[in-house]
């Protein structure tokens, strides 16, 4: 991506930004214990759990910062948060 | 035409005519009679622009940066503490690359308070990334308006600039002052035409935010763009000279730098002092030569190699510094011994003038005999009975 003068920017840029390499602790989603209650993608902060047409719900690793939030919410505790290795 | 007119009012008469579209500003001395006198442009009909009152300096430069961003040739003013208040906008309007002209008349930082002049201010915002011109005299401090929205708005450029001026030495001072006219600016100062500007039809962004993966390729380039001021400058100069006969093209001006032995490096009014000075010196047979720092940003390092480095005839350069960077020296002495690494010449700094201190001939005397006996990175005149 070419420098825009005084970093300016159209609508939808903000995509560019792949905050996925802040992470150090990956959610890993186990979907035999998930209910598909969907509550992970309510708070999800970043807002990157998106639902599959099979109501599966999968993490877009290239925006998830690793907060944590979805495995610390999830009723069946199906996520489990991973270090990762860089 | 040739006016004698107070300092504030040469410099908004010349932004009048500079046809500004947004100005914005909060009135704070020795700053105020120029956004009065602009107020009253606005009042009366004679300049057609927006006058954005604010409740302080953060918002008057914050309207100026949204009004620049929506493609708006844009003004402020501003001084001291006013200044101090703006420092996050400045690095905003200046990483967003609007050419944003402002007017510093120059005055000391508080605390102990003090209205009085020094350039403790402008100075401060060294690495703000604007470009930062320093007069002399009136007639310069008008004319350097005109050139700074020149070389600001260049697309080469495009960074916003500082007219520094010495707060009431400068602008409360009745001096003859030749005043363009309408149509002289005009055929100098095309309209402000920016590469993108805000639109609600075609939304843009200005200043989004850089990951670690960009960040330092935009410093880099805001840097680059600084320097490259350089060459806009001696352009814009140029064809100011030819236009009105005033050359404002270089960085940097000599006076009896020819065969001088010491050589005082200063910016500002105090160097009209300073020439006198150097002229009385000069009859007495001491050979002194003054270099006059126009542009302190982008710092004209070159040009003071180029008068120094090479003559041989230097043999010591005494720097004046109206600031301090509290703990090390005069930013104007760091700056210059910079650019004269690796040279033998010894260079002496001198903090003086602060907060109004008066510097007269005498001082700009005994300065260069303090250098001569290679006395020097001193606060000049203090008075110790008060220590």
């Amino acid at each position: 991506m070419a420098l825009a003068v005084g970093c300016r920017a159209r609508p939808g840029k903000a995509r560019d930004n792949k905050t996925g390499s802040w992470r150090v602790f990956k959610p890993i989603f186990d979907h035999e214990k998930c209910s598909k209650c969907g509550m992970c993608q309510t708070l999800c902060p970043e807002g990157c759990i998106h639902e599959d047409t099979e109501g599966t719900f999968i993490p877009d690793y290239n925006y998830c910062k690793g907060c944590g939030i979805c495995a610390e919410e999830c009723p069946k505790e199906a996520i489990t948060m991973k270090q990762e290795e860089k | 035409m040739m006016e004698i007119t107070e300092g504030s009012h040469a410099v908004a008469e010349a932004v009048r005519l500079c046809r500004p579209q947004v100005v914005s500003a909060y009135p704070i001395t020795p700053q105020t009679h120029i956004v009065e006198a602009l107020a009253d442009f606005v009042a009366n009909g004679k300049l057609d622009a927006e006058y954005i009152n604010v409740e302080n300096e953060f918002s008057a430069l914050s309207a100026c940066v949204g009004a620049s961003a929506a493609g708006s040739r844009t003004y402020s003013a501003t001084t001291s503490q006013g200044l101090a208040l703006m420092f996050e906008v400045c690095f905003n309007a200046a990483g967003m690359r609007l050419p944003i002209v402002m007017s510093i008349a120059n005055r000391a930082l508080g605390a102990p308070l003090s209205i009085w002049n020094d350039m403790q201010d402008s100075i401060s915002l060294r690495d703000a990334g604007w470009l930062q011109f320093y007069a002399e005299d009136n007639q310069e401090a008008t004319d350097l308006h005109y050139i700074a929205y020149r070389v600001s708005e260049d697309r080469k450029v495009l960074l916003p600039s500082f007219v520094c001026f010495d707060g009431f030495i400068l602008s409360h001072t009745y001096e003859p002052v030749d005043m363009l006219t309408q149509e002289d600016v005009d055929k100098y100062l095309p309209k402000f035409n920016p590469p993108e500007r805000l639109d609600a039809a075609d939304p843009v962004s200005f200043g989004m935010y850089a990951t670690p993966e960009y960040y330092l390729e935009f410093r880099y380039e805001h840097d680059k763009a600084l320097k490259d001021a350089r060459e806009v400058i001696a352009k814009a100069g140029k064809e100011f000279a030819a236009l009105f006969g005033r050359d404002y093209s270089a960085m940097v001006e000599g006076y009896k730098l020819e065969d001088a032995e010491t050589v005082i490096v200063a910016m500002g009014s105090i160097c009209g002092t300073i020439k006198d000075s150097i002229d009385e010196m000069r009859a007495e047979g001491k050979k002194v030569g003054l270099l006059r720092i126009r542009v302190f940003r982008p710092f004209p390092s070159e040009d003071i190699t180029k008068f120094i480095k090479s003559a041989t005839h230097v043999k010591r350069i005494a720097v004046l510094d109206k600031n301090i960077s509290l703990g090390a020296k005069g930013a104007t002495a760091i700056e210059v011994k910079d650019a004269l690494y690796g040279s033998t010449v010894p260079v002496w700094n001198y903090i003086l003038g602060l907060g109004g201190r008066d510097v007269r001939k005498k001082d700009i005397k005994e300065i260069v005999v303090l250098a001569e006996k290679g006395q020097g990175d001193q606060f000049y005149g203090l008075r110790k009975e008060v220590l």
